[in-house]
């Protein structure tokens, strides 16, 4: 799992520039850790030697700001990260959002909204432990090591030689172990895994589980389970310590080997005490960056796949083309005809999603007359909603092109094209805001005389006024639920309210009970006259009612028999 | 206190247990001291250039501890997460007790999906009471006293320095550490559920908001939302450093000081002069003890926080319980009836279900239907007993639920659709649920009446397929049948049919209930469902009307 993936450090400049505080404070923190052992000794091997109290009172006051600087050093090195994180994590929110909404938007094969929105927010605190704990650690343990080693060896070779001599053990062994481990490491945490899943697949049944009488029998087996994943998991860990206490030893091993060799020179005369004395209290100073960073080490991983995660979504969403006016310099978009007067044409039109090998829709041909409704027939997932998607200029076809009249649409400025359809998808979004909002997205500037018209034709009206607050019932997330068939009439009056020339509905009449679908086809029924409507359904009925009916097929348009109007 | 108190009776406290990984990790971070102050030692002694042979006893000594530290650590890791692993267990047992009674109407979590997980990872979280919350607070209690007294031996005055150091830096500067965690994640909180809120709503909404022409309004609040978001993590970025920032300052001022009182202690003659550099290092190593204490008390208050919900579910008394003395169940085949039932969730005031009537005579088929969010799951919570009516009577054969027990009152329905789980397991343990000891004959008769048997014939692992998480490896219309299945092995005289053509499309849908009205038999079958699929095959259909 890589650290710090390439496109963050290139989208990020937060990132870029905390990788230069981090290694500036990494060499005024190693400074200040030669200085406080320096200090140290001076002033306990000077008392040894006989000195009182106002003797090394300036090396004891230079202790004491060493010691200040020090904590101020930790303290920086923490806020740097954490605002980092945060600049990091709120730049990669908005890329996501407004590539999405740019990019696009129709979004058929795309992750779960509330999943992603909440790694996106809460994923900060895995990045912010990643930026604000691993990283310094990380310069640390690259710049400590190499000073403490430079001044022992400028003190005393042969110390500094027994340092060195522990610390390339440390990688050794840790290697030898992991390549052990690595193998049965993979079987253990799949295993683990099914171990850890089994408690929630009980709690989650467990409904069914007394409705078949079963619960009692579960918990025992709960117990069994919960035994089997302590036994996997201490057979795990027993493993996983291992390579942290060949760090530890090394330490230890280090330290233990300093002091005697140091003593035995001291003895004999070889070595001043108040070199022994800095050398000693280096040795630990040593190991420390690199045993901190081995206890860190697991939450660089979470912080690392939070960003990943979210950068390659960015990458999927840029993949994508949508029809849009951001640059009018390369378009040079004219104002699209009036669908009322030209008729829309589908001329070969291929796509495939990026990420797929297939093509949803194949060489497709389709005409769209003005003024008539056509229902577009066909099995789930067969292209209905991509076409429409198309025409929304959401996406852009692999090859063909889509004429509204002699414009190509791709010629055409996507915003303007767009006020002059109405859509209603299949699962229409209620935004938090009230009921008279939510139709107002067919038209903000409407006064309420036409958005209950529009309510009206759409067959909400009547279940709107009889809400607690009619129409300024909050609605949305956090709002009042309404039922599915109530939302999607909402969705047909923002269409209503939108008085556009081509409408365009998704399976208006899915998942519906069978009332809401006859109040739903009345509405479509007054929504059609002078229109264009294209509708997407399996309904028999709505079909029928249609002017002409097409089969969509392994991404092809067949004709069905002209149904009578 | 008294909610770590709770936790732990939940969890248990072996003692045995709890005094291995206490005392190990008393003796690996007591070496760890103990290694530092003789090296220090032994420098200090060897200054004064003695015979060699003086130095052996100390050489050994430092030498052992070198050994001894990591050895005693790598145990105190294994005896601690063993220790924790075991607790977890028992609390996932106590846990599963204590909520079962009251899944699923009772609890708000079964009504809205993916809570439970967060149900699941607060358990999960509580090992970190054991981890966090037991060990390493006692222990560097123990090991500070220790040191203080150790030093108290040679220097009264500076073990009164380490003992205010060891007090500031073991307990002042955690419980800081503490507070302004939780400040600031209650600040944060409102901020992020905002920012989250309108995530969720461009994400889901962009292709009609684009569609409308009103991206740039949706990206301008996002925009403003994460601006606030920021602006309050600015602010706590400041302060979040503030406490291990505390502890390094306060173990290098204390370590400061006990070299200053013992160097003008050695001046006035008082101290050996081997000991000045001793008594610093045992100061200094001597904060190893209290310095993971500031994190620690920043993970256990989220700790306390999962602790808090789960006691809150785990300490509830179920409604529905079994009468002191019930009646016998009525033998097969029964009437079972709703009369005037009028019903609500615990959560909530206002009643699902107002004087409903239903009647299911034996062998026939009766749909219930009604908008979506109506009471119609609410019935087979009545039915099934998870629910009592709070007006009307539900009965079997005449006899009121509330005098039976749940048990035979379970035996008489059989659960299929929707909401029915699949487990994480075989076709064959999903199936063996209804009945645990039937024979793989069994199980494909079930099977062929599902007409599923053709499909698992085919399968290269048969019945020992593995389904997936809720039988996400299998398709919409699989995964209906194996429940129907499972409900048919159950033999139970009256089939549920919940929503059992959700996400399915028109005809398989329609194939769907045709085939399990014809596999019912002579069972009674409710069907619930909101869609026309199959409702020309029952003998009634009853409305739910829409909660007022």
């Amino acid at each position: 799992m890589r650290l710090l993936d390439p496109r963050l450090v290139r989208r990020a400049r937060a990132v870029r520039v905390l990788l230069v505080v981090d290694v500036v404070l990494g060499i005024v923190a190693a400074l200040l850790v030669l200085a406080q052992a320096v200090l140290l000794a001076r002033v306990a091997a000077r008392s040894f030697e006989g000195a009182s109290l106002d003797d090394v009172a300036t090396p004891l006051g230079l202790l004491v700001a060493v010691v200040v600087a020090r904590a101020i050093s930790s303290w920086a090195f923490e806020v740097a990260g954490r605002r980092a994180a945060g600049d990091v994590i709120s730049q990669l929110r908005l890329d996501v959002v407004e590539t999405r909404l740019r990019k696009h938007p129709a979004a058929l094969d795309g992750a779960p909204s509330a999943e992603l929105a909440t790694a996106a927010v809460s994923g900060v605190d895995a990045l912010e432990t990643t930026l604000a704990r691993y990283l310094p650690q990380l310069v640390l343990a690259a710049v400590v090591p190499l000073a403490v080693l430079a001044l022992a060896a400028s003190i005393d070779p042969l110390a500094a030689g027994v340092m060195l001599l522990t610390l390339p053990l440390v990688p050794v062994f840790m290697w030898l172990v992991g390549r052990y481990t690595e193998r049965r490491a993979r079987e253990r945490w799949q295993a683990l895994a099914l171990l850890a899943n089994h408690f929630l697949d009980v709690v989650r049944g467990l409904p069914t589980l007394r409705a078949f009488n079963r619960s009692r029998a579960q918990a025992e087996r709960i117990t069994e389970v919960s035994e089997e994943y302590r036994r996997a998991t201490m057979g795990t860990l027993r493993i996983a310590f291992l390579s942290g206490s060949i760090l530890e030893l090394a330490a230890t091993l280090g330290i233990a080997l300093v002091a005697v060799v140091v003593g035995v020179r001291l003895v004999e005369g070889g070595i001043g005490f108040e070199s022994a004395l800095t050398v000693l209290v280096l040795a630990p100073e040593l190991y420390l960056p690199l045993r901190n960073l081995a206890a860190q080490f697991h939450a660089s991983a979470d912080g690392a796949a939070v960003a990943q995660r979210l950068l390659d979504l960015i990458d999927a969403d840029n993949a994508c083309n949508s029809l849009l006016q951001s640059d009018p310099g390369t378009h040079s978009p004219s104002p699209p005809p009036d669908p009322a007067l030209v008729p829309i044409v589908f001329e070969s039109v291929s796509f495939r999603y990026p990420s797929r090998d297939v093509d949803v829709l194949r060489d497709l041909d389709l005409e769209l007359l003005p003024g008539e409704t056509v229902a577009l027939v066909g099995p789930s997932g067969g292209g209905k909603s991509t076409l429409l998607s198309l025409l929304l200029g959401f996406a852009a076809p692999t090859s063909g092109r889509i004429l509204i009249g002699d414009d190509d649409l791709a010629e055409l400025e996507a915003a303007e094209w767009r006020r002059r359809i109405a859509f209603v998808p299949q699962q229409p979004t209620l935004f938090r805001g009230t009921v008279a909002e939510n139709i107002r997205l067919g038209d903000p500037d409407a006064n309420d005389e036409r958005v209950t018209r529009a309510a009206e034709l759409a067959g909400a009206h009547d279940f709107v006024v009889r809400l607690p607050q009619g129409y300024d019932t909050v609605v949305g997330d956090g709002g009042r639920p309404l039922s599915a068939g109530q939302r999607r009439r909402l969705a047909l009056a923002r269409a209503a309210l939108r008085d556009a020339p081509v409408v365009l509905l998704d399976e208006p009449t899915a998942d519906l009970d069978p009332a809401s679908v006859e109040v739903v086809v009345a509405a479509i029924e007054r929504l059609r006259p002078g229109r264009n409507v294209l509708l997407a359904t399996h309904a028999p009925e709505l079909a029928a009612s249609a002017d002409r009916a097409l089969r969509l097929d392994g991404g092809r348009v067949f004709e069905r028999a002209e149904v009578a109007a | 206190m008294t909610t770590i108190g709770r936790l732990l009776e939940l969890g248990g406290l072996p003692r045995g247990r709890v005094a291995l990984s206490i005392g190990l990790g008393a003796l690996a971070l007591g070496f760890g001291v103990a290694l530092m102050t003789t090296a220090g030692y032994l420098i200090s002694r060897a200054a004064e250039q003695p015979p060699i042979l003086a130095l052996t006893t100390i050489i050994v000594v430092v030498r052992f501890l070198a050994l001894a530290r990591p050895l005693a650590r790598y145990l105190e890791r294994l005896a601690s997460h063993d220790l924790a692993l075991q607790a977890l267990g028992r609390i996932r047992s106590r846990v599963y007790e204590r909520i079962e009674p009251l899944a699923p109407a009772e609890l708000e979590a079964f009504r809205r999906g993916d809570v439970v997980s967060r149900l699941v990872g607060d358990v999960d979280a509580l090992q970190g009471l054991y981890l966090r919350g037991l060990g390493p607070p006692l222990v560097a209690l123990g090991l500070s006293v220790a040191c203080v007294v150790a030093v108290a031996v040679v220097l009264p005055v500076a073990a009164l320095a380490l003992a205010v150091g060891l007090a500031l830096g073991g307990i002042v500067v955690p419980l800081l550490a503490g507070r302004l965690g939780r400040r600031a994640g209650r600040r944060q909180a409102a901020a992020r559920g905002e920012l989250t809120a309108e995530l969720v709503e461009l994400l889901r909404g962009a292709p009609e908001l684009v569609a409308y022409g009103r991206e740039e309004e949706a990206l301008a609040r996002v925009r403003t939302a994460d601006g606030e978001l920021l602006r309050l993590g600015r602010r706590d970025a400041l302060v979040a450093g503030l406490a291990d920032a505390l502890t390094v300052l306060v173990a290098g001022l204390t370590t400061a000081a006990v070299l200053a009182l013992a160097v003008a202690s050695h001046g006035a003659g008082e101290l050996d002069r081997v000991l000045v550099a001793t008594l610093a290092l045992l100061a200094l190593s001597s904060f190893d003890a209290v310095a993971p204490l500031p994190s620690a008390a920043r993970e256990l208050s989220g700790t306390l926080a999962s602790g808090r919900r789960v006691l809150h579910l785990a300490e509830r008394v179920p409604l529905v319980a079994d009468p002191l003395e019930p009646a016998q169940l009525p033998r097969a085949p029964v009437t079972v009836a709703l009369q005037g039932v009028t019903a609500r969730y615990p959560s909530s005031i206002s009643p699902v279900l107002k004087s409903f009537d239903l009647r299911l005579e034996p062998g026939s088929r009766v749909a219930l239907v009604g908008p979506s969010g109506a009471g119609k799951t609410t019935v087979t919570n009545l039915l099934l007993r998870f629910l009592d009516p709070t007006e009307g009577r539900v009965t079997i054969d005449g006899v009121d639920l509330r005098d039976l027990r749940q048990e035979d009152v379970r035996r008489t329905f059989a659960l299929a659709g929707q909401d029915a789980h699949v487990f994480d397991s075989s076709i064959r343990e999903n199936l063996r649920l209804a009945r645990p000891a039937a024979t793989d004959a069994e199980l494909r008769g079930a099977l062929r009446r599902a007409r599923l048997d053709d499909w698992v014939e085919a399968l290269p692992d048969g019945l020992d397929t593995l389904v997936g998480e809720d039988g996400a490896s299998l398709s919409g219309g699989q995964r209906q049948r194996l429940v129907i299945a499972r409900a048919l092995l159950a033999d139970a005289p009256v089939l549920l049919l919940d929503e059992p053509t959700a996400h399915l499309d028109g005809p398989t849908a329609r194939e769907l209930v045709a085939d399990a009205l014809d596999a019912a038999d002579d069972r009674a079958v409710l069907l619930i469902t909101h869609r026309p699929e199959g409702l020309e095959l029952v003998d009634a259909v009853v409305t739910v009307p829409e909660p007022a």
